[in-house]
C-alpha cells in the first residue's frame, strides 16, 4: 500500500529520488569529527529562529509609539510569550557560536579549498545576510541600545564620500532614525532576509552535495571508489551520520535550554541593560556596544582613527573572506598535513578575533585601542599573508585513504 | 535548437532590443520601490523650525530643544569659557572652522552669531551619539571646558570643534539660526528668513 502510493507520487515529483540524493544515498566521509556538528546545528537553529519569529510576529507590534510596549506585552501578558521570545533572542546569539565554529571548522580542514569555492562562497553570503538579520532584528524591540545601535551602524554609510548623507536618509525615510526605520526593519526582518537566508542556504547544501563533504583529512573520498561505485571511505548520510547529529542536537538543546532558563540575558551579552528601557534620541547610554557577536567587527572600527578607513576595515574584514579559496596555496587542505607556520597563523587570527571580541564590549580606552590596532592587523595577517606563507610552509605527506 | 534557414543577425537583434525595452521598464518599475524609501511628506514637514526663548538661560547652563529629532543645544558660556578657546586653537583639528559643519554667519572661533551664544546640534560627528557637557575642566576626560562624547572618546572645545587624533573627523554642526529678537532664537532658519512672517 505504502509502496504503491509512494509510486503514484514518484510519478509526479521527485520525492524517492531527493530523499536518497540527499539523505539516504548521499555518502558522507566515515571520518567527520566534533567540528561536523555545526552544519545540522546552524539548520536547527534557524527553523527555531524562523518558528519562534513567526510566533512573535503574531504578537509583536511595529512602530516607534508601540514596538518597546509590545514587546513587554509578550514578555508578561502573553501565554508562555517570554520563552518564545528568550528562544528567538538566545537563539540569536546561539545561531552566531554555531556559526562561527562552523566557519573555523572550513579554516582548520581547508573546506573553502577546490572544488568547493562556491560553497564558501554562499556561506559567506549566508554569515553576511545573518550580520544584516540580527542587526535589523535588535532595532525591532525599540529600547534605548537598539535605537542608538541602529543610530552609529546606519552612520557608517555616512562616510562614503559624496553620497553618504542622501544614502543614510534614504536607509532611514527620515531625518532621524524613527518609525519610518523601525518600519522598514521589521518588514526585512521577517519577510526580505528569511527569504534570502533560506535561498542562500538551499543554494549552500545544494553546492556540498554536488561536490560532496570535506573531512578532517581533506582528502577526496570519491578518488576511491568501491566495487558499487560508492566512496569506500563514505558512508550513506542516513542513518549514520542522521543519528550522530541528533547527539549533536540532544547536547546542544541541552545548552540551549539551559540558558533560556537560567540566564537568557546571559549577563548582558545576550540582551543589553540599556535595552530594558525604552528608545529615547535625546540621552545615549554612557557606553554603546554591539552584540557580542559585532563586537571583533566593531572593535576593528575604532581602532581605526579615521572614520572612512574605519569603516572600510570593519566591511573588509567580512569581505576578505569571499577570496580566502584563491588566497591559500598550499598543497594541502587539512591542518593535520600543514605545517608550523599555518598553525601559528591560525591560532593568532582565533586569538586577536576573541581579543577585539573582548575589546569591543569595553569602552574606549589608549592601551585598549593600541590592542586592538595590533590584534587588526594580526587578522589581516592570516589573510593578506597566506599566498605566502602557505607555499613555504613545510606540509606533510597526505596519505591515499582517509584515517580514522 | 536548429539554426536551419534562420536569420541569425535578426534574431540577436531581436533579442538585444527585446532585453534593452525589458531592463529599460525595470528600471521604470525599480524607481518607486526605491524613491519610496525618502522621508515621507509628514517626515519632512516635520523638520520645521522650532523657537527657544532663552531669556531665562543662565550663564554656563545648557538648554537642549529638539528639531527635525535631534538634540540642538543652547549654551550661554560664561566668559572664563571663551577665554579658553585661544588657548586650545593649536590643539584642534579644524579651529578656523573650515569644514563646512556651520552657516557662514557662524565660521568665527565662536561659531556663533553672538559671542556667548553657542547653538549647535548635540551630535557627535563620529557615529552620532550625544555628547556630555562637561563645563569645567574634570574627570580626567577634557583639560578644558568642552564636550566628551562617551561612545568612543572624542573630545571637543566648549565651541564644538574637535581637538586632533579623536575618533570624530568634524567639528559638530551649528544648525541654521536666527534672532527673532534679543532673547528669542528660531533654529532652521537663517537670518533674513521667514522674518516678513514674524
Amino acid at each position: 500500500m505504502a509502496n504503491r502510493f509512494m509510486g503514484w507520487v514518484d510519478e509526479r515529483f521527485p520525492a524517492t529520488q531527493l530523499w536518497n540524493e540527499h539523505i539516504a544515498q548521499y555518502y558522507a566521509p566515515k571520518n567527520f569529527n566534533f567540528w561536523y556538528y555545526f552544519g545540522s546545528l546552524a539548520m536547527l537553529v534557524l527553523v527555531n529562529q524562523l518558528v519562534t519569529g513567526i510566533w512573535l510576529a503574531m504578537f509583536y507590534k511595529p512602530g516607534a509609539a508601540t514596538a518597546f510596549g509590545s514587546v513587554a506585552y509578550i514578555m508578561r501578558d502573553v501565554e508562555w510569550g517570554w520563552l518564545i521570545r528568550y528562544m528567538h533572542s538566545t537563539g540569536a546569539s546561539f545561531f552566531f557560536i554555531v556559526v562561527y565554529l562552523h566557519m573555523f571548522r572550513a579554516l582548520l580542514y581547508g573546506s573553502y579549498r577546490k572544488p568547493r569555492e562556491l560553497l564558501w562562497i554562499f556561506g559567506c553570503l549566508i554569515f553576511l545576510a545573518l550580520m544584516a538579520e540580527a542587526f535589523m532584528g535588535y532595532v525591532l524591540p525599540w529600547g534605548n541600545m537598539s535605537y542608538w545601535g541602529a543610530q552609529v551602524i546606519i552612520s557608517l554609510f555616512s562616510a562614503i564620500p559624496v553620497v553618504g548623507e542622501q544614502l543614510t536618509t534614504w536607509i532611514r525615510g527620515d531625518f532621524v532614525i524613527g518609525d519610518a526605520t523601525l518600519n522598514r526593519f521589521f518588514a526585512l526582518h521577517v519577510v526580505a532576509l528569511p527569504f534570502v537566508l533560506v535561498g542562500l542556504v538551499i543554494a549552500h547544501i545544494m553546492a556540498l552535495h554536488h561536490v560532496g563533504s570535506n573531512n578532517p583529512d581533506g582528502i577526496e573520498i570519491k578518488a576511491n571508489k568501491n566495487a558499487d561505485g560508492h566512496p569506500a571511505d563514505g558512508i550513506p548520510f542516513h542513518p549514520y551520520y542522521t543519528v550522530k547529529d541528533l547527539f549533536g542536537v540532544g547536547v546542544f538543546l541541552t545548552l540551549f535550554a539551559g540558558v533560556i532558563f537560567f540566564a537568557p540575558e546571559f549577563g548582558g551579552f545576550f540582551l543589553e541593560p540599556p535595552n530594558f528601557t525604552e528608545a529615547n534620541p535625546s540621552v545615549t547610554p554612557e557606553h554603546i556596544a554591539p552584540v557580542w557577536y559585532f563586537t571583533p567587527f566593531y572593535a576593528m572600527l575604532r581602532a581605526v582613527p579615521d572614520k572612512l578607513g574605519g569603516v572600510i576595515t570593519m566591511f573588509a574584514a567580512v569581505l576578505i573572506l569571499f577570496v580566502l579559496p584563491w588566497l591559500d596555496r598550499s598543497k594541502v587542505r587539512s591542518i593535520r598535513y600543514k605545517g608550523l607556520i599555518f598553525k601559528i597563523m591560525l591560532a593568532a587570527l582565533a586569538i586577536s578575533f576573541l581579543i577585539l571580541g573582548y575589546i569591543g564590549t569595553q569602552p574606549p580606552s589608549p592601551a585598549l585601542t593600541l590592542t586592538a590596532r595590533i590584534a587588526t592587523i594580526v587578522y589581516f595577517a592570516f589573510f593578506l599573508l597566506m599566498p605566502v606563507y602557505s607555499v613555504i610552509d613545510r606540509t606533510k605527506p597526505v596519505p591515499e585513504r582517509v584515517t580514522e | 535548437m536548429s539554426k536551419e534557414g534562420v536569420d541569425v543577425r535578426k534574431r540577436r537583434f531581436l533579442t538585444t532590443a527585446t532585453a534593452a525595452v525589458g531592463g529599460v521598464g525595470a528600471a521604470f518599475v525599480a524607481t518607486p520601490f526605491i524613491k519610496s524609501w525618502m522621508p515621507s511628506a509628514r517626515a519632512r514637514a516635520a523638520g520645521a523650525p522650532v523657537e527657544v526663548n532663552i531669556a531665562a538661560l543662565e550663564e554656563g547652563a545648557l538648554v537642549s530643544v529638539t528639531w527635525r529629532g535631534k538634540p540642538v543645544w543652547v549654551v550661554r558660556r560664561t566668559p572664563d569659557m571663551l577665554k579658553t578657546l585661544d588657548e586650545v586653537a593649536s590643539e584642534l583639528a579644524d579651529p578656523d572652522s573650515e569644514a563646512v559643519q556651520q552657516p557662514e554667519y557662524c565660521q568665527n572661533k565662536f561659531r556663533s552669531i553672538k559671542e556667548p551664544v553657542l547653538v549647535m546640534v548635540g551630535i557627535c560627528t563620529h557615529l552620532g551619539c550625544s555628547p556630555k557637557y562637561r563645563p569645567e575642566a574634570s574627570g580626567g576626560q577634557l583639560d578644558f571646558p568642552g564636550f566628551f562624547c562617551p561612545c568612543h572618546g572624542s573630545h571637543y572645545d566648549i565651541s564644538g570643534r574637535v581637538y586632533v587624533a579623536q575618533p570624530a573627523p568634524l567639528n559638530m554642526v551649528v544648525p541654521p539660526h536666527r534672532y527673532q529678537s534679543d532673547d528669542l532664537i528660531v533654529v532652521g532658519e537663517d537670518p533674513g528668513q521667514g522674518e516678513e512672517a514674524a
